[in-house]
């Protein structure tokens, strides 16, 4: 027993141009009402001491029927054939226009209502304007209350040609404009003689051309990263397909990390034949043939038509917060799964809806739409919404809050072609590596990254800088990679957010492994207290990479506490201090323990020498390939 | 053959496009919230949103059941939780509001005090021993007024409470997924969901359900299910699924006609759900 998935409609306009009183009349017109449901309302009516309110049937709150307006969007079925139609009510009040935007925004078609005797009105052209940004195309414009004026032709007309001006200008093309009466039923489920001499379809009618949203399966393959859930064993990739389709078997490319695998299995529960492959609107579960780092935010795509990669990106965008949006201003940018914070590097414009002209302006107003660029520290994987709008749109969360939306119109020519040039580096891997063991050869050690991670006072530094003192003088190419070193030049714009701990940490990652290939064994010591940025650095040369756990537990290291941390954050006086009111996470799998807990540095110092002598010395083998490379 | 398999798999109908939002849905609040539970009232949505999960996560349930219990449940109801929660090996938390019953609290002193104190408040009680951050409900907008002016993600204040007259945007599939200590969370994964809906997935999945909707011979079943005190009975024949289904394709009467402390007053149902009930 196939049914059609039902058509969403919302109803958008002005406040007090009708939109829930039209609805109410939709609702009883096709025969939607529950039993009960007019006699509730005209209780409702006669409490507040007013005519028959339709709008009560959608105003459920009590807020709603005492101020005879709408608050808060809401969706409601009409019984309709072939398939349902969903209509969904939204406010029309400027101060409510999130919750216009909340309903709005999963509709498949508009229907815009003008009063006949205001006309256009602010909120009309917002409207508008937003069902413009929004990607709706299917608008049907009602001309309600035509009552109020005697189903006058003429006033009919005046109001065609200002809606048509408007709209033409802003690339809406409504499918019809239609007179009708609300209050009375006119020319919404039936007609009446009144409007005898208009000769198009009443609005039901007019809804019966839409098309509801079909997924966009044709599309390049798009499947962000929602989560990856370790069960029995398996290590499942889930997320939804955006668009485009995946089978078994598919090299997917993971962006903006670049790693690619094959996908081994689709997974299910409950299904009697296994799944081979899937489309766009479905919520999947993969595992891949290799043992890439993935993490939640990064999209999968196919090799040949993988997202944009940007920096910096142009984007239309409609503002919600109450704090006006500036140039310099922090949020974060959350696009499919992705969440990164990103900064406004500039305003280009702030669009005037009243005559759609453009103020160069350095801020952007609640309720304001306005064309900004954004920028990220890191780089974003991306489509412009007229490519992919599943890829290209985005929301703004400031706190707790999501503070606006928009669209992305144009991604940073400069930087696309940076995230070229990285993309490039991967063409090339064998020439890397017969030059890496060459420096080997000539160093004569391999060269490789010694990640120590663990608890601040944990002995990190203390380690890192004797084994280096005592391998330089065993004639080693080495180095230590620490806080002082980049924080005062490479990371000097960082500060200890988790964003910034997490950039940092990525940082020292790269440049450690390009001291690697250089065929030095670099040390690092940061605390590094997250498992997924850990990991991150290691999928940068995963054979070159050795995480060593300098392991002391927290007592001890406040004991110790060498630079007095502790102390200040047991207070309170440091906020989000590791080990005391932020997480350490162990490492899982380490190459190596090293406790300090208990003994000498001495004996510390000797437990990783010896690894590193052991793991770091060219066999047999690698010297000779290397000679003959 | 071969062919016709994937064109199963290529091809999404009605319900498997709720189910592929519902399972996103239950996928981003694990994803996203760290103390999670399931509100199971051992209703259909419930039943049907706990299959949901199942499917979400391969067939495990990865966070706590919670079943808030009234102690005046109905015959069967508890039996059946039990024998499931038994089968299906679930993480079932059981809570009740022990101080009120023991004070003989009951519909006596009104049906909104007894759901505050029996319902509301020992769902309070639960998520503050286990710190819960998000809570998932079974909740349709197609079944009340409010419940219509839901968010997928909704917020709830530190008291639970729910600030109806200025909820968060949400579009685009982005939610709202933090809040400030001390606030949580309710997700609602079948939102989007109607009774018909349900009734056709329970029916087409085999989703194991209590017999109280289903009529014995006595021409009457339950159509949506409470405490037995303010629940009552509709006049119906259907005694399975398929029946069932039929009879709601042609009904005009609502599905919570047979709740009782709906109908208090106009306001009861908001003033209910604005203090925290689901």
């Amino acid at each position: 027993m196939t049914q059609l998935s039902p058509l969403k409609i919302v109803v958008v306009g002005h406040v007090d141009h009708g939109k829930s009183t039209l609805v109410g009349r939709l609702l009883n017109d096709t025969g939607s009402l529950p039993a009960g449901k007019l006699e509730a309302v005209k209780a409702a009516s006669e409490k507040r001491g007013v005519a028959f309110e339709w709008a009560f049937l959608l105003d459920a709150l009590q807020a709603e029927r005492d101020q005879g307006i709408t608050i808060d969007t809401t969706q409601i079925r009409l019984k309709t054939k072939p398939r349902e139609t969903i209509i969904i009510d939204a406010p029309g009040h400027r101060e409510f226009l999130k919750n216009m935007i909340t309903g709005a925004a999963s509709a498949d078609a508009a229907i815009l209502v003008v009063d006949a005797v205001e006309g256009l009105q602010e909120q009309t052209r917002r409207h508008g304007y937003l069902l413009h940004l929004l990607g709706l195309r299917q608008v049907v414009v009602a001309v309600n209350k035509m009552d109020a004026v005697n189903y006058d032709i003429g006033r009919f007309a005046e109001v065609v040609a200002e809606v048509n001006a408007y709209l033409s200008g802003i690339g809406i093309e409504p499918q019809h404009i239609i007179p009708i009466s609300a209050y009375n039923g006119a020319n919404v489920v039936t007609r009446i003689e009144a409007l005898d001499w208009f000769t198009g379809p009443t609005l039901i009618d007019g809804l019966t051309g839409f098309k509801a949203q079909a997924q966009p399966v044709e599309l390049p393959l798009r499947f962000p990263v929602q989560d990856v859930l370790k069960l029995d064993d398996r290590r499942i990739v889930v997320g939804r397909i955006e668009s485009g389709r995946l089978r078994v078997g598919d090299e997917i490319v993971f962006n903006p990390s670049g790693k690619s695998a094959r996908i081994a299995s689709i997974e299910s529960w409950g299904t009697k034949v296994p799944v081979i492959a899937a489309v766009a609107g479905q919520s999947v579960g993969i595992t891949l043939d290799d043992h890439i780092f993935i993490e939640r935010g990064q999209i999968g795509s196919h090799q040949l038509a993988a997202p944009r990669e940007a920096r910096a990106f142009r984007a239309n965008l409609f503002w919600l917060g109450t704090q006006a949006l500036e140039v310099g201003q922090r949020y974060k940018l959350r696009l499919a799964t992705s969440e990164q914070t990103v900064e406004v590097e500039r305003i280009v414009k702030v669009v005037d809806l009243d005559d759609l002209k453009s103020d160069s302006v350095t801020r952007v107003d609640r309720h304001a739409v306005a064309e900004v660029v954004l920028r990220s520290k890191v780089a974003l994987a991306l489509d412009e919404f007229s490519e992919n709008s599943r890829l290209g749109r985005f929301v703004l969360v400031d706190g707790f809050d999501i503070v606006g939306g928009g669209i992305v119109v144009g991604a940073d020519a400069e930087l696309s072609r940076l995230a070229q040039s990285v993309k490039s580096r991967n063409l090339f891997p064998v020439g890397h590596r017969a030059s890496l063991e060459a420096r080997w050869l000539l160093n004569g050690h391999k060269g490789g990254v010694i990640w120590l991670t663990g608890l601040s006072g944990a002995g990190k530094s203390t380690v890192a800088m004797e084994v280096e003192h005592q391998l330089l003088r065993k004639g080693r190419q080495v180095y230590v990679l620490d806080g002082d070193n980049l924080r005062q030049g490479l990371n000097s714009d960082l500060g200890f957010s988790p964003e910034d701990r997490t950039e940092n940490i990525r940082r020292v990652g790269e440049v450690a492994h390009l001291f690697a290939s250089a065929g030095t064994i670099v040390i690092t010591a940061f605390i590094s207290p997250y498992q997924a940025d850990r990991d991150r650095v290691r999928t940068i040369q995963p054979e070159t990479f050795h995480e060593v756990y300098v392991k002391a537990g927290v007592g001890e290291c406040t004991k110790r506490d060498p630079k007095g941390l502790y102390a200040k954050a047991i207070k309170g006086e440091i906020p989000e201090f590791t080990g005391i009111s932020a997480p350490y996470e162990a490492p899982e799998a380490p190459e190596l323990v090293v406790e300090t807990e208990g003994h000498s540095v001495e004996s510390s110092v000797a437990q990783l020498l010896d690894y590193i002598d052991r793991t770091f010395a060219l066999d047999a083998g690698e010297t000779a390939d290397a000679l003959r490379g | 053959m071969r062919t016709s398999q994937i064109t199963v798999v290529l091809t999404m109908n009605d319900l498997d496009t709720l189910e592929q939002q519902s399972l996103f849905i239950l996928r981003e609040a694990f994803s996203r919230i760290e103390k999670l539970a399931l509100l199971w009232s051992i209703g259909k949505d419930s039943c049907a949103v706990l299959w949901l999960v199942k499917k979400a996560f391969f067939g495990h349930v990865p966070f706590p059941i919670v079943h808030v219990d009234t102690g005046c449940k109905m015959d069967g109801m508890i039996e059946f939780r039990d024998r499931l929660a038994k089968d299906w090996n679930l993480p079932l938390i059981v809570g009740q509001n022990e101080a009120a019953l023991k004070q003989g609290v009951g519909p006596h002193q009104g049906r909104i005090t007894c759901c505050e104190a029996l319902k509301t408040d020992g769902l309070k009680a639960i998520v503050a021993e286990h710190g819960f951050k998000g809570i998932i409900a079974g909740i349709r907008r197609d079944e009340e007024g409010t419940r219509a002016k839901e968010r997928v993600f909704s917020p709830r204040g530190v008291d639970a409470g729910w600030n109806v007259h200025d909820q968060p945007p949400e579009f685009w599939d982005q939610f709202t997924t933090s809040v400030p200590p001390g606030a949580s969370i309710r997700i609602h994964p079948i939102l989007h969901w109607t009774e018909l809906d349900i009734w056709r997935y329970i029916e087409r999945e085999g989703i194991p359900l209590v017999d109280l909707y289903f009529d014995k011979g006595e021409g009457k079943r339950y159509r949506s299910l409470g405490c037995a005190p303010c629940t009552a009975p509709i006049a119906s024949r259907a005694s399975n699924i398929a029946e069932i289904i039929a009879e709601l394709e042609t009904t005009t009467v609502s599905e919570r006609s047979g709740r009782a402390q709906d109908k208090e007053s106009e306001d009861a149902f908001e003033k209910l759900r604005a203090n925290g009930y689901m």
